[in-house]
């Protein structure tokens, strides 16, 4: 190659020094060796975080107002999954980056319909219980405008909630079946029952637990216990993890946009998609560095190269 | 007959391979003597770091994915794999920063370059997965936050991040096999290629420069 | 085999430091501070083997 086609980010000289004797297998091995040593001796050290998971059951046992109250909102549809939209259901218009929206254009593929799928369907379940089977069929024959009503009016009084003796106490009136409702569902949430009519949708086995842990998270007892454990996103937490344990490092600059302008502002509505829009550019801004003019020059300016081959230079 | 045989696949295949990567070039003996510094360890501890990753992974899967809950010895498992990831990413890291301050990229070396960049892209995603299979309030967190990133960019709706099977399948079968492809592929290339070369710099190129 | 948990308990609840708008963790933080150590190390420390390589003509 000409000396004048040769450009030094691009191309590389040709090397016609010396060689010398180099033993890849052995200092694979040595690798090996030392990193599985240190691997034990930190695992032996420091162990690995492991926080019970949290069950309907916790969570209704130790918030039972929460829960009633989130479930109220999951029969109302006023919960974040209830009016979330895709890929969940058509309630919401998602998150949008200019005109585009992306989730909405993929559409429902996770349908969840969180007053039929949260309560009313797991009240189903429940065996032996006339009040609550006259309770649901009332609901069920109800029109839409008298559903809305009762919700209405139970909402309405739903800041005064007590739990009493196990009972969910709100003074309603006119609210129809929608007391009972509440009522046996935090029962059945606190008996565990809920946990498992949750997931046993399609059958005994199952893998997926989309249903508990959106409902979970739509209360705010999941949230109180992150916070606890610095993990709430305004708390950095995606670099984070229980304990005293590292966390991801590597995350700092995905966690670090949702705390600056404009994205805790402007844009805050739509956070998610936007820091995805930044990561995805930086991501492929990294891909590209040997192409980008002035990026793959700061190598050879800032010269740190001269302390890594030296010797070569000092030959 | 030699031209029916040069003509197979097998032997075309073979010749082009063997022609890129004949077995001094893949498991060398010597190496320019300009790589003699100690940055040079961090591409192979990576990759030391990521046997230990599977090979723990490997010993959590004989048991099933609740094994290290109930168990002390499966917990110790579990902490191994954990430090064994953190090993991985901080190797990488200082592996990435090595090779971006060597312009490692010259000399038809930016397809390396790229496979590194997108192995680290997996092993984050790699990384996700395994935290939302951990069975734990770590997984109810992780997952019910992340879903939110995911959903806004429409691919929620085929990547649940809620859903236990899902993700754990993704972290030990499709995704172990893209990041170990591609850290074949990274290596492999090294070995083709060469280590790059130091830049063109003589004390009088320094000079010159400085006196400009 | 309670003694295989971890010789240093690190189930207590985290210190972080706050700094402007930043908060990090004092674990990830030494992970940081670690790397770019590492990292200068390895371009300062002389790399054994010197001798061997000047003699190879």
């Amino acid at each position: 190659m000409s000396k004048k086609g040769f450009r030094p980010d691009v191309d590389a000289p040709e090397y016609k020094g010396k060689y010398t004797p180099y033993d890849i297998i052995k200092e694979g091995t040595i690798a090996l060796v030392v990193v599985a040593l240190l691997t034990v001796l930190l695992a032996f050290v420091f162990g690995s975080p492991d926080e019970r998971a949290i069950t309907i059951k916790t969570w209704s046992d130790n918030a039972p107002v929460d829960f009633a109250t989130t479930a109220l909102s999951e029969l109302n549809g006023t919960s974040a999954t209830a009016t979330y939209g895709a890929p969940y259901n058509h309630n919401g218009d998602g998150q949008a980056i200019g005109p585009l929206n992306l989730a909405k254009l993929v559409g429902v593929h996770i349908p969840i319909d969180t007053a039929h799928d949260f309560v009313v369907g797991p009240l189903r379940t429940q065996p032996n219980n006339p009040k609550l089977t006259t309770a649901l069929a009332t609901w069920t024959t109800a029109s839409t405008s008298t559903q809305t009503a009762w919700l209405d009016n139970y909402t309405k009084a739903s800041s005064k909630m007590k739990v009493v003796n196990g009972n969910v106490i709100v003074p309603a009136t006119n609210a129809g079946p929608v007391p009972i409702m509440i009522n046996d569902l935090t029962q059945m949430a606190q008996s565990g029952a809920l946990d498992a009519a949750l997931v046993a949708g399609h059958g005994f086995y199952t893998t997926n637990y989309t249903k508990p842990l959106l409902f979970i998270s739509d209360g705010t007892y999941l949230a109180a216990v992150a916070q606890k454990q610095h993990i709430l996103g305004e708390q950095w937490g995606m670099m984070n993890e229980t304990g005293m344990y590292p966390g991801q490092p590597w995350l700092w600059l995905y966690t670090m946009l949702y705390q600056i302008p404009p994205y805790s502002t402007t844009w805050a509505d739509n956070a998610d998609i936007y820091v995805w829009a930044t990561m995805m550019i930086l991501t492929a801004g990294l891909l590209l560095v040997p192409f980008i003019p002035g990026i793959r020059t700061i190598p050879r300016k800032v010269k740190v190269y001269r302390l890594i081959w030296r010797e070569h230079y000092e030959a | 007959m030699s031209t029916e045989i040069d003509r197979q696949w097998t032997t075309r295949l073979r010749k082009r391979l063997t022609g890129k990567l004949p077995p001094e070039k893949l498991l060398p003996d010597t190496q320019p003597a300009y790589v003699a510094s100690w940055i040079y360890v961090f591409g192979v501890t990576t990759l030391a770091a990521m046997g230990v990753v599977i090979g723990t992974g490997c010993i959590l899967s004989l048991r099933g994915p609740q094994w290290w809950h109930e168990s002390g010895v499966g917990h110790f498992v579990n902490s191994l794999h954990l430090w064994s990831v953190e090993i991985f990413f901080f190797a990488m890291i200082v592996h990435l920063w090595g090779k971006y301050f060597m312009a490692a990229w010259r000399g038809g070396r930016a397809l390396t370059w790229m496979t590194g960049v997108v192995t680290f892209v997996v092993s984050i995603v790699t990384g996700l997965t395994g935290y939302v299979s951990q069975t734990n309030f770590d997984s109810q967190w992780i997952s019910t936050q992340a879903k939110d990133g995911i959903n806004a960019t429409g691919g929620g709706a085929f990547f649940n991040v809620l859903n236990l099977g899902q993700m754990l399948m993704w972290h030990i079968v499709l995704l172990p096999i893209g990041a170990v492809l591609l850290t074949a592929l990274h290596v492999l290339m090294v070995r083709v290629k060469g280590v790059v070369p130091p830049f063109e710099d003589t004390p009088k190129t320094v000079k010159a420069e400085v006196a400009q | 085999m309670s003694w295989l948990a971890s010789l240093i308990p690190m189930d207590h609840y985290g210190h972080y430091i706050s700094w402007h708008f930043i908060q990090v963790s004092v674990a990830n933080l030494v992970i940081i501070v670690l790397m770019v150590v590492t990292f200068i190390a390895a371009l300062l420390l002389p790399f054994p083997g010197r001798a061997r390589r000047r003699g190879n003509k």
